[in-house]
């Protein structure tokens, strides 16, 4: 691997690192989702970093020129990733779901209650307004 | 019970219990609590329960709130302490659901809060005297609490024996901290360490805890190690905060409004 690929690496996959932390940091990311994340940018790091331990992954697998090695690892943790996100959000649209029928639920009790309760002042104010007539209707 | 100093209106106290489908056990809990804590109210926390512990919280006599999901832990307890601070509680204790709390120690914490006045939460500690008096517990998780103990003891200063115990008692302080922010997994350790950050002191009593009378514990082994992993990253990224919480008027805690 030259030194210039491996130079620009480290800063990648460094800046990255330091991305992450510096939101988990800040509490923009949540560290639930943060692992994934800082797990991947310190294992690219690595492999940027020991050359060698680059080199003898890449001859394991059958790849010639080691750079390469470090996208198909990238790559592979971008797979996981985006499933991860996949997940997350098929939790978060489910729990979404349930929350919104529940609310729907609450505002149908909260407007039948409210009618209700206009009813019943309308009809003590119409007593209260015609009172004989009222004690007529009920004999 | 130690009475406080007395004062007029009377102290407002609330026993706060997160359920999670706990129907086995709830009544108990909730009669424990009125029997042997008069003077505290109880809120049920059923955080999305499938069976039926609302109805027979409700009935048992307890202030029901009911969450639509399930939050875990930490958004339970949350829910709890807004409803504390918005309805004017002036003390809050924590007792879990599933009955290993016994209502009991409740009058000491109560007592040990105000023979301290500078303390803002006491926790009840199964480990303050001997090594686990009577708790049975499996290994991996003693070794878990250990860890988390060596760690947060290291961090604050002070010898914290149990700071994975739900049991524990806070100040309006407290409260009104927790309402405004509260962590999310295994939430008590982080709990500890917000005190912390924020000046406010706790301790420990010691106290025994039963073991779980019905239901199932929500955490697994392979959970609990996951768990263990991102709490000691979040108490490991925490120490890099200058200011780990939020003051009131800062932006809320959310992840939602910001990109890069």
């Amino acid at each position: 691997m030259g030194l210039r690929i491996q130079l620009l690496s480290i800063v990648v996959t460094g800046g990255l690192f330091v991305i992450v932390f510096e939101l988990v940091r800040r509490r923009k990311l949540m560290e639930r989702y943060a692992l994934l994340w800082l797990f991947a940018s310190s294992v690219l790091l690595v492999l940027a970093v020991w050359r060698g331990l680059l080199n003898d992954l890449a001859r394991t697998v059958g790849i010639y020129y080691a750079p390469s090695a470090l996208f198909a690892v990238a790559f592979g943790f971008i797979l996981v990733l985006l499933l991860h996100f996949s997940l997350v959000i098929s939790r978060l649209a489910d729990q979404n779901k349930v929350l919104a029928q529940r609310l729907g639920l609450l505002q149908q009790r909260l407007d039948d209650q409210e009618r209700r309760l206009a009813r019943m002042t309308q009809r003590d104010a119409a007593d209260a307004d015609a009172p004989d007539r009222e004690l007529a209707r009920h004999r | 019970m130690t009475p406080l100093p007395s004062r007029q209106p009377p102290q407002k106290r609330l026993a706060i219990v997160p359920a999670y489908n706990e129907s086995g056990a709830i009544a108990g809990v909730i009669d424990d609590v009125l029997t042997n804590a008069p003077g505290f109210d109880v809120l049920v926390i059923d955080d999305g329960s499938t069976d039926r512990t609302a109805e027979i919280a409700a009935e048992a006599g307890a202030i029901v709130i009911r969450h639509p999901i399930n939050l875990g832990i930490g958004g339970a307890m949350q829910s709890g302490y807004l409803y504390a601070a918005e309805n004017g509680y002036e003390i809050a204790v924590q007792v879990d659901g599933d009955g290993q709390h016994d209502a009991r120690h409740i009058a000491e914490l109560l007592g040990h809060l105000a023979d301290n006045p500078q303390l803002d939460m006491v926790t009840g500690s199964r480990f303050v005297t001997s090594e686990g008096d009577g708790y049975k517990s499996s290994a991996s998780r003693r070794v878990g609490i250990r860890i988390f103990a060596r760690v947060i003891s290291a961090i604050t200063g002070s010898r914290v024996t149990d700071p994975t115990s739900g049991f524990r008692m806070t100040t309006r302080r407290a409260i009104e901290l927790f309402a405004r922010d509260y962590p999310h997994d295994y939430p008590e350790v982080e709990a500890i360490l917000m005190m912390h950050a924020h000046q406010l002191q706790s301790a420990e009593i010691p106290v025994l805890m039963r073991s779980r009378t019905s239901g199932v514990s929500s955490i697994s082994p392979t959970r609990s190690a996951y768990y263990m992993v991102k709490v000691l990253l979040a108490i490991f990224i925490g120490l890099f905060r200058s200011r780990p919480n939020v003051e009131l008027g800062d932006p809320a805690p959310v992840a939602a409004q910001s990109s890069l």
